[in-house]
């Protein structure tokens, strides 16, 4: 799988590197800056691109709306957003730039480099991979919902985990259940919260974050 | 000290509608010289008559009896007056002149600040001589005196001329054509449409200058009733000590917080991180295992101490404040909290950055109040800024009843008015019991350009 890194700080963009190779993925290109993130995205044409949110000159958002230019100019082009702290604003923004291929997470989640890989490997499959911040806060903003409040806490469980962008199989290894288990689940899930069944996983997904707001 | 007073001038609105508004206004203003007209015959009644006693009393020449009894006569109702009637008249004055200064600014363009009145000289009830004497050596009260004395002259002559020409014009011209009694003017030549022609003329006449002569009566108004200056610059200087005081202990007490909680958070995590790795390096030959779980924890003490940073952040200067500006944080801070918002904003630029921060934290103090103890249903953020003003107004409709002295809820306002006194912003609230709440906050600033994207 081709990588292109958008990193401003040498030690991150570094580490990032050498812990995707580690794990069998191609560095394309490490760049600095929104400019050359550009320029790489059109020239290696990657697999997925990995962008900080605080990149030169400024040092505010560019990182986004890098993302968003490099999607507008490369339709589909996975994304995965790595910052300090995740905004529901920014997922929005994110998650409204196109249907699927994006990824919005903190960088603490490359401490555990297993899952960080796979949110990459998900973003570049066309997936979803949404910070766990992200979705609590949007669980706890949705607190008064009746149709929430219905749900199992097991249930909210497998919905915090949906809302994320896991696949079945993820969800099953992650709480330890069988996958039918997950599949009845979330089945159950779609029925309270009223939502159109999917077999995609990652238009399921959309619909989730779309219901609780994001 | 133009900069001190804002004033709000510009060309006044001319036409039918602001000319008869104008007019009408005028005599509202006239209806206020009447009732000051009032206040004042009290005040010259106790002066007069006292002045005319003593005088008795002391000049004057006759039987010595007879000057006693009349002076008595003069003295006894003069006093009575005096000290019965006339403090309460001249604080009855001071409303009247409090509500011309408000008046002028909605309707002559010519805010007037409120004057320094001087405190009372001490708590609770004061005695008759007392309170004459505190209120009858005030200097604001003695201006306030003199403009009902002018307002004599200035209502007829400004503020109820405009209405005085087109009655004028109405009644002595075009009357006769409506009202047959009425006898029409005696001139040469004056035919019915010359009449007519003339009355519209004079009608017209007196709704184009009533505009004009309302913004010269608020004018005048301003000029006798406005603070006088050096007055005005010791109020500010007091003002400017207290809230500079005010935003030097905030300061102080939120690097206090900061240094307190880098101390308890993640400065303390980083410290037993240390710890943990070192513990891990001494057994890693030994028991691999257990260095293992040791290197686990030190990274998940290395995620806290980061969550730790990232809430403190959040709450000295929060990230999209810093990226995008106020709507935006605004906007992020609305998606955080269970409460349904709806937000209009209307800024083209952004505030200074401090001002910024300021309004950002008392929109967040705000919401969080609504939250607390509104039981809102639904909530109203306004966000703009005009005349050198930025205005935000954050509106719920719960049940009301919050204060700035009311405890529950009040230290919170309390703390966003201090705040906002830094920057000489206020916050204006109306929280009927029952709601809706409506809070205004204004910050005066400027905006600057917005930023151009760079990628």
């Amino acid at each position: 799988m081709r990588v292109v890194i958008a990193e401003d700080l040498f030690l991150l963009r570094d580490g990032l590197t050498r812990m995707l190779q580690a794990h069998g993925l191609e560095i394309t290109a490490a760049v600095d800056n929104g400019t050359d993130l550009l320029a790489a995205v059109a020239k290696d044409q990657p697999d997925v691109a990995i962008v900080d949110v605080r990149l030169p000159p400024t040092f505010t958002d560019e990182g986004i709306r890098a993302a968003l230019a490099a999607r507008k100019t490369a339709p589909g082009l996975p994304v995965l957003v790595l910052s300090q702290y995740v905004e529901q604003l920014y997922a929005r923004e994110l998650l409204a730039s196109g249907s699927g291929g994006i990824g919005y997470l903190l960088k603490d989640r490359v401490f555990d480099s297993g899952q960080f890989v796979d949110a990459v490997r998900r973003v570049a499959a066309g997936g979803t991979a949404m910070d766990p911040e992200v979705i609590a806060r949007l669980l706890a903003r949705n607190t008064g919902n009746a149709s929430i409040g219905a749900l199992s806490p097991r249930e909210r469980e497998v919905l915090a985990l949906m809302a994320e962008g896991r696949s079945n199989a993820a969800i099953a290894q992650r709480l330890v259940i069988t996958e039918r288990a997950v599949a009845k689940h979330t089945a159950s899930i779609f029925g309270k919260l009223d939502l159109q069944p999917s077999d995609d996983d990652n238009r399921r997904v959309l619909a989730v974050l779309a219901y609780l707001g994001g | 000290m133009a900069v001190l007073v804002p004033t709000r001038r510009g060309t006044p609105r001319l036409g039918l509608g602001p000319g008869l508004v104008a007019a009408a206004r005028g005599l509202a203003f006239t209806g206020l010289m009447l009732a000051g007209l009032g206040l004042l015959l009290v005040v010259l009644a106790a002066v007069l008559l006292t002045a005319l006693g003593v005088a008795m009393l002391v000049i004057g020449n006759g039987n010595p009896a007879f000057r006693v009894v009349v002076a008595l006569l003069l003295l006894v109702p003069g006093l009575g007056i005096g000290l019965y009637l006339a403090p309460g008249a001249l604080l009855a004055v001071r409303r009247l002149t409090g509500l011309t200064r408000r008046l002028a600014g909605r309707w002559c363009g010519v805010p007037i600040a409120e004057p320094r009145y001087s405190p009372p000289p001490r708590e609770g009830r004061l005695g008759y001589t007392e309170r004459l004497r505190w209120l009858a050596k005030d200097p604001a009260t003695r201006r306030d005196l003199l403009w009902v004395t002018v307002n004599l002259v200035a209502a007829p002559m400004l503020a109820a001329a405009s209405a005085a020409i087109i009655g004028v014009g109405l009644i002595a011209f075009i009357g006769p054509e409506l009202i047959k009694t009425i006898p029409p003017p005696a001139f040469p030549g004056n035919s019915a449409g010359t009449l007519i022609v003339l009355g519209l003329a004079i009608m017209s006449a007196g709704v184009l200058a009533a505009p004009w002569l309302l913004r010269g009566y608020g004018l005048l108004a301003g000029a006798v009733l406005g603070p006088a200056g050096h007055a005005e610059l010791e109020h500010r200087v007091r003002e400017l000590t207290q809230t500079r005081t005010e935003a030097l202990d905030t300061g102080a007490a939120e690097i206090r917080r900061i240094e307190r909680d880098l101390h308890d958070g993640a400065q303390a995590r980083l410290v037993a991180m240390g710890m943990t790795l070192d513990a891990a390096g001494q057994v890693i030959d030994t028991n691999p295992e257990a260095a293992r779980a040791l290197l686990y924890e030190a990274r998940d003490a290395s995620v806290k101490a980061l969550a730790e940073l990232r809430d403190l952040v959040r709450g000295i200067h929060p990230p999209v404040l810093a990226d995008r500006g106020l709507a935006d944080a605004v906007q992020a801070l609305a998606l955080d909290t269970p409460l349904r918002i709806h937000l209009a904003s209307d800024l083209h630029g952004r505030p200074p950055a401090p001002v910024e921060s300021a309004a950002y934290f008392a929109v967040s103090e705000l919401l969080a109040n609504v939250s607390k103890h509104a039981e809102a249903r639904q909530t109203w953020i306004d966000i703009r800024h005009s005349d050198g003003m930025l205005r935000i107004g954050v509106t719920d409709d719960g049940h009301g009843g919050a204060a700035p002295k009311n405890p529950a809820g009040g230290s919170g306002l309390r703390g966003i008015e201090r705040r906002l006194a830094a920057f000489d912003g206020v916050l204006a609230i109306s929280s009927p019991p029952g709601g809706p709440t409506a809070v205004t906050m204004e910050i005066p600033c400027e905006l600057s350009s917005p930023k151009t994207s760079s990628c």
